[in-house]
């Protein structure tokens, strides 16, 4: 067995596991429902979480890995009772269908926005080539991915809640 | 659960080294976006895992008077947005940019993709064109080998017991003098796997998009039981103006490929790819290297 501490949806946690599970399982077993098995061998994205703030595949990815790192799930973007803009743009987009890839198509749009403002892009000269390339590790069987593309577009065209904070808190 | 039977997870390199020569069988496992499927699957060969993930000892890229040197355990996403690899060897980017999807590039490494000893190892073809070179660490030592002649069989290469590859070293594209293109055909724009890879270098003997191929780099994946250079078409369009030798190149290949029929596809629509994807890669680098000795012409004349 193996001891490690990690941050789970901004908890800290300090876990004792097997090395042989996978962050999948780890996450699970912590009752991160959310978080689902699809394919099992990286190629669906319904697993998607992001480890400081990468995108990665948890069915993919030893639970040792995850040792003094930050975990994100869906379970952890709603704050204080409000969808994130992104799960707010999934919503207002008709997004989602079935349901069971949403979580992670989420997780990868959430790390997607939050590296487009971290590069400086203007949502503008974002094509919808460059969301779909950015979300091809993620499969869906109901929408057609056009209301996903649509949802994605609706997110980046929000306005950056970290700026606003700093601009509320400017003299 | 992942099914391995021992696990170690060594703090630095020397001791990843002493536990993979202290056991013959152990494997070394960096991103595990291959061996953890394997393992998933019950492969016997992967139960015993030396966890080199994120070891500090194979991070980062530098560059030392014109040669990119890549830890082994660079994530292809961070080749991706690497401003150093991208002015470097822009081929290597190019390819990077086909691997699977995000989430994968985001966890899978060079040094990975290489050791596994994949005929469709979409790094191998840009590697083979820029004539890498492989630093390797064993309980012997160090050495410093070409990539190519690494590749023995499929799944099988000459990494020796307990060794573990450090970094990929290579000499700027400029320095080599080379226009580059690299391109995937495969059914799906992402998340699958190569038909075909090919990659091509040229410099030309003057400027002109017309001029003389002084060189020629041809290399492919999926073309052979291991990703392959082509020495007859290399050798084929030596000297001859470039419309000749795209032609003479194309007549040559079938001696340096031996492409397999499976369910992905027949062995003659291999060949077919191949002879088309020659064709247009060894055109688009020579446009590149065209545009880019008129940018430098430019820059000296300024």
């Amino acid at each position: 067995m193996l001891t490690l501490s990690c941050t789970i949806n901004d908890r800290p946690h300090e876990l004792t596991i097997d090395p042989r599970s996978s962050l999948l399982d780890l996450l699970r077993n912590q009752g991160l429902t959310s978080v689902k098995q699809g394919c099992g061998v990286g190629e669906c994205g319904a697993c998607t979480v992001l480890v400081d703030d990468t995108a990665v595949n948890a069915c993919l990815y030893l639970a040792a890995w995850v040792h003094g790192k930050r975990i994100r799930t869906v379970e952890g973007e709603v704050r204080d009772g409000c969808l994130s803009p992104v799960q707010q743009a999934y919503v207002d987009a008709g997004a989602v269908q079935c349901g069971f890839c949403t979580p992670g198509l989420i997780m990868t749009t959430t790390a997607f926005v939050q590296s487009c403002r971290e590069q400086g892009r203007d949502p503008e000269d974002i094509t919808p080539e460059d969301i779909r390339r950015a979300h091809a590790g993620n499969l869906c069987r109901c929408t057609g991915y056009e209301t996903i593309v649509q949802a994605v577009r609706q997110a980046l065209e929000q306005p950056d809640p970290s700026k606003m904070d700093t601009e509320s808190t400017a003299p | 659960m992942y099914a391995f039977e021992s696990y170690h997870r060594p703090q630095s390199l020397t001791d990843a080294v002493a536990l993979l020569a202290a056991n013959p069988f152990a494997r070394p496992m960096a991103g595990g976006t291959d061996i953890l499927v394997r393992l998933r699957e019950g492969h016997k060969d992967y139960a015993d895992i030396v966890d080199i993930h994120g070891l500090p000892e194979l991070e980062g890229m530098s560059a030392d008077r014109g040669e990119l040197r890549i830890g082994s355990g660079t994530t292809f996403a961070a080749l991706m947005t690497s401003s150093l690899a991208t002015r470097l060897a822009p081929m290597l980017i190019e390819a990077a940019g086909w691997v699977a999807g995000p989430q994968i590039r985001n966890t899978a490494t060079i040094g990975g993709n290489i050791c596994n000893g994949s005929a469709c190892a979409d790094s191998a073809a840009p590697l083979l064109v820029l004539n890498a070179h492989l630093d390797l660490i064993g309980p012997e030592g160090q050495r410093l080998i070409p990539l190519r002649g690494f590749h023995l069989g499929p799944g099988r290469v000459e990494r020796r017991p307990g060794e573990i590859l450090r970094s990929v070293r290579i000499k700027s594209e400029q320095d080599q003098g080379l226009g580059t293109a690299y391109v995937k055909y495969s059914m799906r724009q992402a998340m699958d796997i190569a038909t075909i890879g090919c990659g091509a270098g040229v410099r030309l003997r003057d400027d002109q998009s017309n001029g003389i191929v002084d060189e020629l780099r041809l290399a492919f994946t999926v073309a052979a039981p291991t990703p392959v250079r082509c020495p007859t078409a290399e050798a084929a369009a030596r000297g001859l103006p470039l419309s000749q030798a795209v032609k003479a190149v194309a007549e040559a290949l079938d001696q340096d490929v031996s492409p397999r029929t499976s369910w992905r596809a027949a062995g003659d629509f291999r060949m077919h790819i191949i002879r088309t994807l020659a064709e247009r890669m060894i055109r688009t680098a020579a446009k590149r290297f065209a545009s880019s000795a008129a940018n430098h012409q430019e820059a000296r004349t300024c």
